[in-house]
């Protein structure tokens, strides 16, 4: 098919420029990666097309002369044929392929975080100043004994009969979600494993390899093995603190990956280990693990090569029948399961997955920890939720749902600058961070982001232990799984029900 | 309606309260006198709705039995219970629990006590074979769950729960506990302020021997409930203290966790204190906490536990209700207020105030072991 001349498809935002204001450094030009700006002769010229909105240009014009608007001109407005369709279909006309986006979605589906409400004591117990008691958020993930075994030392003390099964130890239940050397810059893993080493929690390097300059941070790295394998060899399991088997993404559940040779430099070539220029292909299967039992031959090849002395994740999609899953996973042997939910973000998926297929992180956690603790057990592993984590308070009422530690991938990127374009699949990243062009990844100085990375979290963990306190509770473990202290709002029965928790006035 | 079931659809009980304890560590009986002295004394701790006792000692002739103390709604759930009793239990006696019907204590269930031992032939063989221990609790929890209008409010061998609604002086001259004798006493006046009138919801809850007498609002209820819920412990009452008695049979008895340890548990040493230890002791509290993280009772808290080797009393980790402690010879005093230890014992040796989760245990001395000339002395 010949590409027509013309498209449909109008520009969604209009670069308009103060040329008043504007002195014509051209710094927009610079830092513009979608090539939106070009110099006319006399005055800067923004081709409305390729704009984005991603907010680099007039976050670094020096006179503020950049503007950003959504595109007045408008579409016939249809309740049921809205732009999204119309737009999707002219695109898919013209190239003939599946219509491919970074970010998670951006439909505006129900958020049951926003229906859930949480508690504070008044009178009958006091609240808890974080101020003047400690405030405990320490957090090990990582299979529990259901008792303590006990042996008596000489002096009839009690000491531990068996040492406990290995652990990740968290200052605070934060990590940071995979997202791998390919899908995002190097120095973007560099600034959050310079802010995970200096908050005592861990980073994920997702599943591109370890490159040689994160080394160092094994201390607060898990490190990922996935459908590619990429750069998976006993060094890189022996490298962090923890493995994890990726077998889904919350944005793209049953769906692999795929990274484009033109991304694949010599860099990424050596940390991947393939070939540069090759497309980096993450099968949708992983082609050992086509049941529940070749999981669990994973999990303990695994084991043998770490020597037992590191905990084994599982991270998987939150899919309808996610409670039944994850139960299996846990009876396979892993010690973490990381569950991602439909809201989840990505570096690249299929539109039509990622605005349909899974279900809320919300709803598979309440199902989750309801299905391990009536089946006697929640104890065997720990339980990571990801999935849009926004602020502290989905923290806490993922964590009052049972999980154990929150993973956060979006929210660090927007720390780093991000504004949820959702073009990362395109390499163009104005902010340094879903790119390899070297002229754009430069740009993201990774001791400066690192430090932000370490202000949100630690603002997160503050906010944390003021609800705490607030909460009457000094320990996170006891807000850990405590449905008690929520409550929803504006939610059906069927919704409380599955939630496990009451309506608000209940 | 005397609800001895919890039927205000509430999730849990919220209540505040004042607690005594008595033990006298050679296991000479006294009555129940002073205990009720000492509870009166803390009338204002409570608002007439709730007030008990348990008593450890008190059936010495029955010592090999599970005392069971029933209270019932009418005798339709009465015949329903003992028709129970009768196929799992042998029932060596069975009698009203003695009441004295006073003005301020005059509407009340019927009150009945059972002296048993389980069936060696019980029909439950046919399904798992549960120790006589694990069979009586399993049995208290069926008829306090399932069996509408009737409730086990005291399970152990020879002591006893006498509880009620009303102010503890009030419940103690209902049961005439100065006829009652034990080497242990503990006793509860309790303000509840969302379940009024409830018999079942009156302290002290006791399960097989334990029994407990709580002053506090668990703040960590939920997760205490479902993590008791895994080990298949059904929380019919939805009070705080049942948490506490469940949490303390599991350690205990259960997973076979010294008493201190269980302590330990239920007021966690704080990670910054843990981090000071000797490496094995760090090894061991790092693991506590990891295994029993979602044991641990959070919130204010002050108890009293008593079990037949003893008593442990107990406040929360940042000692957020009263608790005050005196010995005097063989008596130990516990207390939440240090007056109501003074009106019974006007000169103690020493009167102290416990630590922030530091568990005060004291522990019965063998009398088995005294001469008889010790014995004389003591006497």
């Amino acid at each position: 098919m010949t590409k027509s001349s013309f498209t449909n498809i109008q520009s969604e935002y209009l670069a308009v420029i103060d040329h008043a204001k504007c002195v014509r450094c051209k710094r927009c030009i610079q830092n513009c990666g979608w090539g939106t700006y070009s110099f006319g002769g006399d005055k800067i010229i923004a081709d409305h097309s390729k704009c984005v909105a991603c907010g680099r240009c007039y976050t670094y014009c020096p006179e503020g002369a950049i503007s950003i608007l959504k595109n007045p001109t408008v579409m016939r407005e249809n309740g049921n044929w809205q732009d999204y369709h119309i737009k999707n279909i002219w695109r898919q006309s013209e190239t003939g392929g599946i219509a491919i986006s970074g970010m998670g979605t951006p439909l505006k589906y129900k958020k049951y975080f926003d229906h859930i409400l949480l508690d504070a004591c008044q009178v009958t117990n006091p609240p808890i100043d974080p101020l003047r008691e400690p405030m405990e958020l320490k957090t090990f993930l990582g299979k529990k004994p259901s008792k303590l075994e006990l042996d008596f030392n000489e002096d009839d003390q009690p000491v531990l009969k068996n040492p406990m099964p290995p652990q990740i130890e968290l200052a605070t239940p934060f990590i940071f979600a995979p997202m791998s050397y390919g899908s995002i810059s190097l120095n973007a893993q560099k600034a959050m494993a310079l802010a995970a080493r200096a908050l005592g929690i861990v980073m994920n390097i997702g599943e591109g390899g370890l490159h040689d300059e994160l080394v160092p941070f094994g201390k607060n790295i898990i490190v990922q093995v996935a459908s590619g394998r990429f750069g998976v060899n006993r060094d890189y399991l022996n490298s962090g603190v923890a493995v994890e088997i990726k077998i889904g993404q919350g944005a793209k559940p049953g769906i692999g990956g795929h990274l484009p040779g033109e991304k694949i430099g010599a860099d990424i070539s050596r940390t991947r280990m393939i070939p540069a220029g090759t497309d980096a292909i993450s099968p949708a299967p992983h082609h050992d693990i086509y049941s529940i039992e070749d999981l669990r031959q994973l999990i303990y090849a695994i084991k043998e090569a770490i020597n037992y002395e590191k905990p084994v994740s599982v991270k998987v999609a939150a899919v309808h029948n996610i409670a039944a899953i994850v139960s299996g996973i846990v009876r396979a042997g892993a010690d973490i399961v990381y569950i991602d939910g439909f809201t989840g973000g990505t570096g690249a998926a299929p539109i039509i997955i990622r605005d349909n297929v899974g279900i809320p992180i919300e709803i598979a956690l309440a199902q989750v920890d309801q299905r391990l603790r009536e089946e006697g057990i929640r104890n065997e592993a720990s339980l990571v939720a990801a999935g849009s984590i926004r602020s502290s308070a989905d923290a806490v009422k993922a964590i009052a749902l049972g999980a154990d530690a929150v993973a956060i991938g979006t929210a660090a990127l927007v720390v780093m600058g991000c504004h949820i374009c959702g073009k990362c699949h395109t390499g163009n990243c104005s902010w340094g961070i879903t790119t390899q062009r070297p002229e754009l990844t430069r740009r993201l100085d990774p001791e400066e982001y690192g430090e932000k990375l370490y202000n949100l979290i630690n603002a997160w963990s503050h906010e944390m232990k003021d609800i705490l306190g607030a909460m009457g509770v000094n320990s996170i473990e006891s807000l850990r799984g405590s449905k008690e202290r929520l409550r929803g709002i504006e939610l059906t029965d069927s919704e409380l029900k599955v939630l496990g928790i009451k309506h608000a006035g209940m | 309606m005397l609800r001895l079931k919890n039927n205000f659809s509430i999730e849990h009980d919220i209540a505040g309260c004042g607690l005594c304890g008595i033990i006298n560590i050679r296991k000479i009986r006294t009555n129940g006198e002073d205990i009720k002295k000492a509870i009166a004394l803390e009338h204002d701790r409570g608002n007439g709705l709730g007030g008990g006792f348990a008593v450890y000692g008190c059936y010495p002739e029955y010592a090999d039995l599970y005392a069971f103390h029933v209270m019932y709604d009418d005798l339709a759930a009465k015949h329903d219970t003992e028709e129970y009793f009768k196929n799992n239990f042998i029932i060596e006696k069975q009698e009203s629990i003695p009441v004295f019907k006073t003005s301020k204590i005059n509407d009340h269930p019927i009150l009945h006590r059972y002296f048993l031992k389980p069936k060696s032939d019980r029909e439950d063989r046919l399904l798992h074979d549960l120790g006589d221990d694990d069979f009586v609790v399993s049995s208290v929890m069926l008829i306090n769950s399932e069996y509408d209008g009737a409730y086990v409010f005291s399970s152990g061998k020879n002591m006893g729960a006498f509880k009620g609604v009303g102010y503890p002086e009030d419940i103690a001259d209902f049961y005439m506990l100065d006829n009652v004798e034990g080497y242990m006493w503990t006793a509860h006046n309790r303000f509840p302020t969302n379940t009024p009138g409830w018999w079942g919801g009156a302290h002290p809850f006791t399960l097989l021997d334990w029994s407990i007498v709580h002053n506090g609002e668990i703040s960590s209820y939920g997760i205490n409930k479902r993590y008791l819920e895994m080990f298949k412990y059904n929380l019919a009452l939805k009070t705080d203290t049942e948490v506490i008695a469940y949490i303390l049979d599991l350690l205990i008895r259960k997973h076979g966790l010294p008493v201190e340890l269980a302590m330990n548990v239920l007021a966690a040493p704080f990670y910054q204190t843990i981090e000071k230890m000797e490496p094995k002791q760090k090894e061991l509290y790092t693991a506590l906490r990891q295994i029993y993280g979602s044991a641990l009772l959070n919130g204010p808290f002050a108890i009293i536990f008593g079990y037949p080797d003893g008593m442990i009393a107990l406040n929360d980790r940042i000692k957020l209700r009263p608790l005050v402690a005196g010995t005097k010879g063989d008596f130990t005093y516990i207390a939440s207020e240090e007056s109501s230890i003074r009106e019974i014992c006007s000169s103690p040796d020493i009167v102290w105030s416990p630590k922030a989760g530091e568990p005060i245990i004291i522990k019965t001395i063998n009398t088995e072991n005294i001469s008889q000339k010790q014995r004389l002395i003591i006497s």
